[in-house]
């Protein structure tokens, strides 16, 4: 990978004057495996209307694997809730489930290895890089918090799922399995949104699913951790790739403990790629790894 | 900002903070607002797109389906289909357009099984008793039946036959010496299901599936029909009515004898 060579040393004063930005930027070892999950998990969906190998039915609303794993989305569960409807038990096992899943790995995991958007609007933030697109006016990062509150109130006032008639996340995967009509839109909508208007825009202000998954981020047990912060030189790599920047500074940059516990994080090791000094990866909540107290 | 005047900054900064926040909040609210009436109008349901088997009625099913299409997943003849957006029907929900492929009204009734969230409803479990819709011989004009002809292929397709759909034997006053054999639905038995609408032989349809609502007309509920009540108690309720004399009449023709109704369903033969 072009990482080993930018950092030959391993060594924190190692000046690395190898690939350039943009070359290291595009591929690394989690982004391969997260590009890998994702088309993994959307092709699990496809196998069977496409070659009718049925493995599992249904999409990430709510689905079936091997006619024994029930799956449910929160959001989805939320909002049938919130209009008074009480689901039957599959939908309920379904989604305590996901929600013991993600607790464990880290709600933001889904928008990062799962979620179908995510290729959009990485593809969208790319894009504005490469094209130096600056500006923008995003809206509030807590945007999305109102906006999920807003939909459940409003689920509760007319009895009716009602982001889904909007929802990118599942009208993408929905289409993909049973037909985009005008999917397409929605999609492409999120897309130039994220390109010309706000920088992460969807991801990481507006996407009330992230926010329900977010919820779901406090007790995750891989965390990302800026172990070796000693070394950074101030590149401001990370800072660029993160889809969430404002998570980075704290573990970064503070003097507490080095793990990125963030709930908005998402786990997506884009960080670590990047780094061309090896300062962040992959551990556990728990790891005391580095001096002063390991907070909580 | 100043850093110099710390006081007045942060109030300054909270100030600005709060009529940010505020601009949030107003704007997701505002917004869902917007969309939960956006949601009614879309979920108006076109009179042709019909429930899968065992649906709750229409609001409850919007409150309870999870948009996953398992049970589309479910069915083994392929028919029902997920609302993609752009369709007039609520995105995500499942539905089926009879004239295209019908239910096959399946004993298992595998949809109602697959659905993890009871938008079907498990306490169906004879299809006959489902209730996607009800047939209704829209159109006597072209019926090749109400013609005169003997086409009987919805009557011949219906997995109900015979209960769900009849063909009710009339005197053809057209040629006087034949017979129209009318395909008639009964509420009572009719799935729903679209087998004779789909088989319809014209180009469009003359019997077409609508939701129950639609299809139904409503009798008072006062109303009591003499026959059944007659039936049910095992002879008139108010005993033998005494035949009262006509006076003034005498002599007049017809006066006295009751007029003889001929029946709908005369034993004609040619
Ligand atoms: S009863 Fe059978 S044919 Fe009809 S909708 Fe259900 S699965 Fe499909
Ligand atoms: S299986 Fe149930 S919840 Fe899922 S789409 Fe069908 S009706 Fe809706
Ligand atoms: S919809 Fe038509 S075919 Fe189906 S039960 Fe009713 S009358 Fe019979
Ligand atoms: S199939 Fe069509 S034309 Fe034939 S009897 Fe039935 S409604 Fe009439």
């Amino acid at each position: 990978m072009e990482k080993a060579s930018a950092a030959p040393g391993n060594t924190p004063d190692a000046v690395s004057p190898a690939p350039t930005f943009f070359a290291r930027l595009r591929w690394g070892k989690w982004l391969l495996l997260r590009r890998l999950s994702q088309a993994g998990i959307l092709g699990l969906f496809l196998l069977g209307p496409w070659f009718g190998i049925w493995i599992v039915t249904g999409n990430l609303s709510s689905s079936m694997t091997l006619g024994v794993l029930p799956l449910t989305d929160p959001l989805l569960i939320m909002q049938s809730l919130a209009t008074g409807f009480i689901p039957y038990q599959d939908a309920l096992i379904g989604v305590a489930i996901v929600i013991a899943f993600y607790l464990l790995v880290g709600g933001r995991v889904f928008c990062s290895w799962v979620c179908p958007v995510n290729p959009v609007t990485d593809a969208a933030a790319a894009l504005r890089r490469k094209l130096g697109i600056k500006g923008g006016r995003a809206p509030a990062a807590s945007t999305r918090y109102w906006l999920l509150g807003g939909l459940l109130i409003t689920a509760f006032l007319t009895g009716n799922l009602v982001w889904e008639f909007v929802n990118p996340v599942s009208m993408l995967h929905r289409g993909l399995i049973f037909g985009m009509g005008f999917g397409w839109l929605v999609v492409l909508g999120v897309f130039i949104y994220d390109l010309l208007v706000a920088s992460r825009g969807w991801c990481g202000h507006l996407c009330p699913m992230g926010a329900t998954y977010a919820l779901l981020n406090r007790t995750a047990l891989p965390r990302v951790s800026a172990e070796r912060r000693a070394a950074c030189d101030d590149c401001m790599d990370c800072f660029t790739v993160c889809p969430e920047p404002q998570v980075i500074r704290p573990a970064l940059k503070g003097t507490d403990s080095p793990l990125i516990k963030d709930p908005e994080c998402t786990n997506c090791g884009r960080c670590i790629e990047v780094c061309a000094l090896d300062v962040f990866r992959f551990t556990t909540r728990f790891s005391a790894s580095t001096h002063r107290r390991t907070t909580s | 900002m100043v850093a110099s005047m710390p006081v007045k900054d942060s109030r300054r900064q909270f100030l600005a903070t709060l009529s940010k926040l505020a601009g949030v909040a107003g704007g997701a609210c505002l917004f869902s607002l917007g969309l939960g009436l956006y949601a009614r109008q879309a979920s108006a349901l076109p009179a042709q797109a019909l429930r899968p088997p065992g649906a709750l009625a229409e609001d409850a099913f919007l409150a309870a389906c999870l948009r996953c299409g398992l049970c589309v997943h479910g069915c083994p003849y392929d028919m029902l289909k997920l609302a993609s957006p752009g369709t007039p029907v609520a995105t995500g929900t499942p539905y089926f357009i009879a004239r295209d492929k019908p239910c096959e009204m399946c004993e298992d009734i595998p949809c109602v099984v697959a659905c993890p969230s009871g938008a079907l409803d498990r306490s169906l479990k004879d299809i006959g008793k489902a209730r996607m819709g009800l047939a209704a011989l829209v159109d006597q004009e072209t019926c090749l039946n109400f013609l005169g002809l003997r086409c009987d292929v919805c009557y011949r397709v219906c997995p109900v036959i015979d209960k769900a759909i009849t063909l009710e034997k009339l005197h053809n006053p057209r040629s006087d010496r034949h017979a129209l054999l009318l395909p008639t639905v009964h509420s009572e038995h009719c799935t729903g299901c679209g087998k004779c609408e789909q088989a319809c032989v014209l180009p469009e349809a003359a019997i077409k599936i609508y939701p129950v609502k639609l299809a139904k007309g409503k009798l008072p509920d006062h109303y009591r029909k003499s026959w059944e009540e007659r039936a049910a108690h095992g002879g008139s309720l108010i005993g033998d009515q005494i035949q009262m004399p006509v006076r003034g009449m005498e002599g007049a023709a017809g006066s006295a004898a009751v007029p003889s109704q001929p029946a709908l369903d005369s034993t004609w033969k040619p």
